[in-house]
């Protein structure tokens, strides 16, 4: 099925998305998609939703099982406390990604704003996972509770970090894998920084894989020799203290 | 004269902007459908353009572009200005009578100069209109300068942006630079004159955000003589602007750097020299420092000016296409208007980003 979302209010293409699932369809290709916002917003079903232009913000919120590729990029807050499928970005995306994501995963070919990862949270089976080919902007990992940020920096301004300041501030769980070099000044006081070993090498050859499949790269094994660093909280509560004295 | 919200709607501010750096002219229309892409962001409380170099046969003349709320302060005023300076032409703005907005007021514009004989050293000609300026807006009661530049104006209202660009006939102008705003106040009345841009001269500023530092930055400005009047918070970053750039001869790029500094953790990790250049303006201009969440775009006759506060805590995304540059709160305003441009990008927090035209306006 397809949709011409030229002109259209995010209202009227919503609910023909949903009317779509309801009817049973599986797979949605939507064009001249221009800042709609809220696109396979609280879906449950396994459908695929291609789209070819640029997604409004709250791109995914509350999504629950669909697979989403952008082939283009993506504003603001997108993956907004996703609970289960998968967003492919073929270009960019911008600030507050994966805002209290709970499951789920997102890969991002390019670089990504502000704030990605914001108090993701993870729950026994349920992990987010968020892989970035680009960099990340400040904040990355904010308040992180759980689930996994990867940082490959392969794509993205030259001039730019990595990964910007004030990383991982507030993280009290989760784990986040960076490779390339970081200013170490800009990484929060309750994160260790830390060398990757064995048991880090199977999940990141996983997403890894995942990441290349998506966006036909094919050196799975030279990005994996990295070099990775790998953030993890020092305590799970860091703040337990602070209003104690 | 001011109408609140009658039920919440999360929602934020919406702005945009367009730049040709060789003075290639521009339609209203261009910008219109740039910012209404982003209608959600505002909810009709205040929309409002600025366009750059639109009267160009009197372009040697201050215009001045005035709401009033009735015909009697309408004549007051212009005696004043009859006074104080040499009155060239004065017209209604023109518009579409048939649209309707909400306590609308008289719109006229005013082509002025300044009579040499009013001017005493060492009282420059940009302080005589600045003088006029606050003086209309703080002591004629109902008579609001939406701008006072040469060569530019401000058309504003009570409504979402592109029902305004509507009502003033923006189709049928053409600037070289046109900045864009969708209001959704917050902790301000949505008035005529609260809408955006702020303009004061050329400078004029659209914002997204809220500055929490203005009573800080209101009493700084008013110790040099500003006075704000337009019940908004974006209205003290034009004087701040002012008063660095103009007054105080800043270069661009140190009076941004006055408004949103390097954090002090980071400026003692610089060399000594510009630790010591950072650390005496931070402290010379800590009462200019813009503290909250924005984005804003600032522009005047020579540039088109976008920076957001340190920790990015609202967005803003820039784009260039040959010698046309674009910014706006969501990529896809500006790809409304340019499908494919040869770059995009996002500003690091408290960035400037500063473009300046290639050719003297």
């Amino acid at each position: 099925m397809k949709i011409d979302a030229k002109g259209m209010h995010y209202r009227e293409l919503n609910e023909r998305i949903h009317d779509a699932v309801l009817k049973g369809i599986e797979e949605i290709d939507i064009v001249n998609v221009l800042g709609q916002r809220y696109i396979g917003t609280g879906i449950g079903q396994k459908i695929t939703i291609n789209i070819y232009g640029t997604p409004g913000s709250d791109l995914g919120a509350f999504m629950d099982g669909p697979r989403i590729n952008v082939y283009g990029s993506c504003q603001d807050v997108i993956g907004n406390t996703m609970n289960d499928g998968e967003i492919v970005i073929h270009k960019d995306a911008g600030n507050v990604l994966g805002l209290s994501m709970r499951a789920g995963k997102v890969f991002i070919k390019g670089s990504v704003g502000y704030r990605t990862g914001i108090h993701m949270k993870a729950y026994k089976d349920k992990c987010p996972v968020i892989v970035i080919g680009g960099k990340a902007g400040d904040f990355l990992g904010e308040y992180m509770a759980g689930g996994r940020l990867v940082v490959l920096g392969i794509f993205g301004r030259k001039k730019d970090p990595v990964a910007g300041r004030f990383i991982a501030t507030g993280m009290h769980g989760g784990t986040i894998y960076i490779r390339g070099n970081i200013n170490r000044s800009h990484v929060a006081n309750e994160v260790c920084i830390e060398e990757i070993c064995e048991e880090d090498l199977p999940i990141l050859r996983k997403d890894i894989e995942e990441f290349c499949k998506h966006f036909e790269i094919s050196d799975v094994d030279s990005i994996l020799s990295g070099p990775f660093i790998k953030l993890v909280p020092k305590s799970l509560r860091p703040y337990s203290k602070m209003y104690a004295y | 004269m001011f109408q609140s919200p009658s039920l919440k709607d999360i929602s934020g501010c919406a702005i945009a902007s367009i730049l040709n750096t060789k003075g290639k002219g521009i339609k209203g229309d261009v910008i219109t459908s740039a910012i209404s892409v982003m209608r959600e962001r505002s909810n009709g409380l205040g929309g409002g353009f600025a366009a750059y170099g639109i009267y160009p046969e009197f372009k040697d003349y201050y215009a001045f572009h005035i709401m009033f709320v009735d015909e009697s302060i309408k004549e007051s005023v212009e005696a004043y200005l009859q006074e104080k300076m040499v009155l060239v032409k004065s017209e209604a703005i023109p518009t579409r009578k048939k649209m309707s907005f909400l306590n609308t007021p008289l719109l006229w514009r005013y082509f002025l100069e300044v009579p040499k004989s009013k001017l005493t050293s060492p009282i420059t000609e940009e302080d005589y209109v600045v003088s006029i300026v606050m003086k209309i807006n703080k002591r004629f009661n109902g008579a609001f300068v939406f701008s006072s530049g040469k060569n530019m104006g401000v058309f504003k209202g009570l409504g979402y942006p592109e029902d305004i660009s509507r009502f003033y006939r923006l189709e049928e102008y053409e600037g070289y630079l046109w900045t864009a705003h969708g209001r959704f106040p917050t902790n301000t009345p949505g008035w005529w004159g609260g809408a955006h841009p702020f303009a004061l001269l050329d400078w004029s500023v659209v914002h997204n955000g809220e500055i929490s530092s203005y009573g800080t930055n209101k009493r700084y400005v008013e110790t040099f003589g500003y006075e704000c009047s337009l019940l908004t918070d974006t209205e003290v970053i034009v004087y701040l602007l002012d008063l660095l750039i103009r007054r105080h001869g800043l270069p661009i790029d140190i009076a941004l750097n006055a408004l949103a500094p390097p954090f002090w953790a980071e400026i003692d990790s610089m060399d000594k020299n510009m630790k010591e250049a950072l650390s005496a303006l931070r402290m010379v201009y800590a009462s200019a420092l813009l503290n909250g969440p924005f984005s804003i775009i600032i522009a005047n006759s020579h540039m088109m000016i976008g920076l957001t506060d340190r920790i990015m805590l609202r967005p803003l995304v820039a784009a260039k296409k040959d010698d046309f540059y674009y910014m706006a709160s969501e990529e896809a305003a500006i790809r409304e208007i340019c499908i494919e441009p040869d770059t995009v990008w996002s500003p690091k927090g408290g960035e400037p980003i500063v473009v300046r035209m290639e050719v003297r306006t």
